[in-house]
């Protein structure tokens, strides 16, 4: 009696099949793996872009579906960006450290070449010892299960204090930033663990593959990328399209009300506070080998403040909103900023775009929010107005109007 | 007397204000009750407080066959344990279906692992279309919640009390805002409801208190000032005083 999965979310599929092309398209153009028209650093730019489509899917799911607006995410991204990243530099320092080694005339023994690691790796921030959580750096499969459990646990630990003492709205806000901006400073400093402000570098060098080119490992994150970004998108779109869906919304409408229905408002929260976090953490560890660096101001709050702004901006409350706000302002964002635009020049003033970016970015959003709340992803309900939707097979009732209409394909 | 719910001396205040003032009420299983008081008596501050939404200050709260105690339970847990409520202002998912909505409010586990794993079962969508027949909702359940009448919102929400499979209705002003023939079927659902299991309306309406025809229970000034049948209580001085002499 009930539709499959797929027949109810027709979006998702129309989703997956736009992501594959795009993959097949870019994977045909690019240099390491077809015609060359598509430069390295660009195929890892449309890869970065991917995994921030990733995180504000993570996004829409916690603001845009259940009501919090998280304005902490980035600190997750982040932390799981420097969760691999232990891995990349210990395991690249090793192998560095261990060929250089190899010339002198005594074998060196385990403490050695791990204290040359230790110099190499801590040598800017004046240490030579491993810091307790680089204990087991040297292990891909449990690094790997830090990238989600890492930002799985900040946030069951900020989630459950935050939300057992109902702290919502503009409060709860304020707090994810004063947590982020917490991980931020205590990231800054020196005796972190992590290197400071000089953060892990050299992650675009996958320890074992220096024989590789760039432009085969671009082409292989890009792949990861889009892989990662279609299963969270999978995984998100059958979290919001049963029950859990229903209550998710119904907290986000009427918290109370949820409450009085029996249904534990605040372990839901916690819930998808944590599971949202934990693929916050996957984005980040698929984006940071592709940037090459990651240092503390990665996780500054401006960075989840952008992140609800991209959601905004493509229309939050649906997944392929959070999608297009973040692939299209990030990518509109470093076309402006990276100085590829030409400077207006007005006589009196010269508009330099690098500046006047971000205000151009803060008036679209206020724009959006004052004028098309729906933002970019309101635009499907325009074209979508003039098919005619079915939903459960049924009509729409008496007075179906264009309202219901385009509420209906949601 | 064996109560499936009792009430014995709490008191809440506000600020200093005593909201509910050493109040006591116990109800029957299957009983149908009327609260009547003026504005501001504290009839939806007792409900608050049952529901688990207000801390009393003193007073006790029993509930059920284990007699267990209903203070210091979250609302979730008080919801799961059969207490179910209607608020004064409808309050239904208006960005949902009703089919949506009576699914949410049906009888089930309600962890999140359970909700994300839940299938729609032919009995749990039978119970829905039944739901929806008694509510008069049945060709309304592929609407969204927000496009129906107010009279029609308020059926939902009373729908979706039901669904839960409630031990104890409490239902606040439920004919507020209808016009007389919703009214009558209002009248219809809650007494129908009260032959499963025991339902507190607040209301304001004499005709429709008099047509629940079961006992009233006046609330002034945070307490019971009353309790009775209704003619017993429009007989009552001091109830016309208050109340009904206004
Ligand atoms: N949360 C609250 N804070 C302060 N005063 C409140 C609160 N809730 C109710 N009151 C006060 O308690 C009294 C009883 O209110 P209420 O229970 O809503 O009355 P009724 O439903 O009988 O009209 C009113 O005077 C109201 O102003
Ligand atoms: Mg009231």
């Amino acid at each position: 009696m009930q539709k499959s999965f797929v027949m109810r979310n027709p979006s998702t599929l129309v989703f997956l099949g736009a992501l594959a092309m795009f993959t097949i398209l870019v994977t045909v153009l690019a240099e390491g793996s077809g015609a060359g028209l598509i430069s390295t650093s660009f195929v890892k730019t449309l890869g970065k872009t991917l995994c921030l489509a990733l995180i504000a899917v993570a996004m829409d799911l916690v603001w845009g579906y259940t009501g919090i607006l998280s304005l902490g995410h980035f600190a997750f991204f982040g932390l799981g960006g420097y969760m691999i990243g232990m891995w990349l530099m210990y395991e690249r320092t090793r192998g560095i450290v261990e060929a250089s080694l190899a010339e002198a005339k005594i074998p060196p023994t385990a403490q050695e070449v791990t204290d040359a690691i230790g110099n190499q790796i801590f040598g800017v921030v004046g240490s030579s010892e491993f810091p307790i959580i680089w204990s087991v750096a040297d292990s891909l499969a449990l690094q790997l299960a830090l990238v989600v459990l890492v930002p799985g646990a900040l946030a069951a630990a900020f989630g459950w204090l935050a939300f057992r003492s109902r702290v919502t709205g503009v409060y709860l806000s304020i707090l994810t930033q004063a947590m982020t901006l917490a991980l931020a400073l205590y990231l800054f400093q020196n005796d972190s663990g992590l290197r400071g402000n000089n953060g892990l570098s050299g992650l675009q060098n996958l320890p074992g593959l220096d024989h590789v080119a760039q432009s085969t490992v671009s082409i292989w994150f890009f792949w990861a990328s889009a892989f990662a970004l279609a299963l969270g998108y999978l995984f998100a779109a059958w979290m919001v399209s049963g029950k859990f869906g229903s209550v998710i919304r119904g907290i986000r409408d009427n918290e109370a009300r949820v409450r009085f229905l029996g249904y534990p408002v605040e372990t839901y929260k916690l819930f998808l506070f944590t599971v949202t976090a934990m693929i916050a953490g996957i984005a980040g560890a698929l984006y940071y080998p592709q940037a090459g660096i990651i240092n503390p101001a990665e996780v500054a709050p401006i960075a989840s403040i952008y992140l609800a702004v991209w959601v905004a901006i493509g229309g939050r409350g649906r997944l392929y909103g959070a999608v297009i706000g973040a692939a299209f302002v990030s990518l509109v964002s470093s076309w402006f900023t990276g100085g590829q635009v030409p400077d207006v020049n007005l006589g009196f003033y010269t508009v330099k775009w690098v500046d006047w970016w971000l205000i151009v970015l803060g008036l679209s959003f206020v724009a959006v929010t004052l004028f098309a709340p729906k933002g970019i992803g309101g635009l499907f309900d325009l074209w979508s107005e003039h098919r005619s939707p079915n939903r459960h097979g049924a009509d729409l009732g008496p007075s179906a109007g264009s309202l219901q209409e385009k509420e209906a394909v949601e | 007397m064996n109560s499936l719910l009792e009430v014995s001396g709490v008191s809440v205040s506000f600020d200093g204000f005593k909201a509910i003032n050493n109040l006591s009420f116990a109800i029957r299983s299957a009983e149908l009750r009327a609260i009547i008081g003026p504005n501001g008596a504290g009839k939806t501050t007792f409900m608050d407080i049952v529901t688990g939404k207000t801390k009393p200050d003193e007073g006790r709260i029993i509930w059920g066959d284990l007699s267990r105690s209903l203070l210091g339970m979250s609302e979730a847990k008080i919801a799961q344990a059969g207490i179910g409520r209607k608020f004064q202002k409808p309050t239904v998912f208006e960005d949902q279906t009703v089919e949506e909505n009576l699914v949410m409010a049906l009888k089930s586990k309600r962890s999140p692992f359970a909700a994300l794993f839940y299938k729609r079962s032919p009995g749990d969508m039978r119970r829905v279309e039944e739901l929806a027949g008694e509510i008069n909702l049945a060709d309304q359940l592929y609407r969204k919640a927000g496009e129906l009448s107010h009279g029609q919102k308020q059926w939902l929400e009373i729908g979706m009390l039901l669904a839960q499979d409630p031990q104890l209705l409490l239902v606040d002003e439920p004919a507020a805002g209808m016009t007389p023939a919703e009214r009558e079927h209002t009248t219809a659902l809650l007494v129908e409801a009260a032959k499963t299991c025991a339902v507190v309306v607040v209301e304001h309406d004499m005709e429709f208190v008099r047509r629940l025809n079961c006992r009233v229970t006046v609330l002034h000034e945070g307490s019971v000032l009353a309790e009775g049948s209704l003619d017993h209580i429009t007989a009552n001085q001091e109830v016309i005083d208050v109340y009904l002499g206004r």
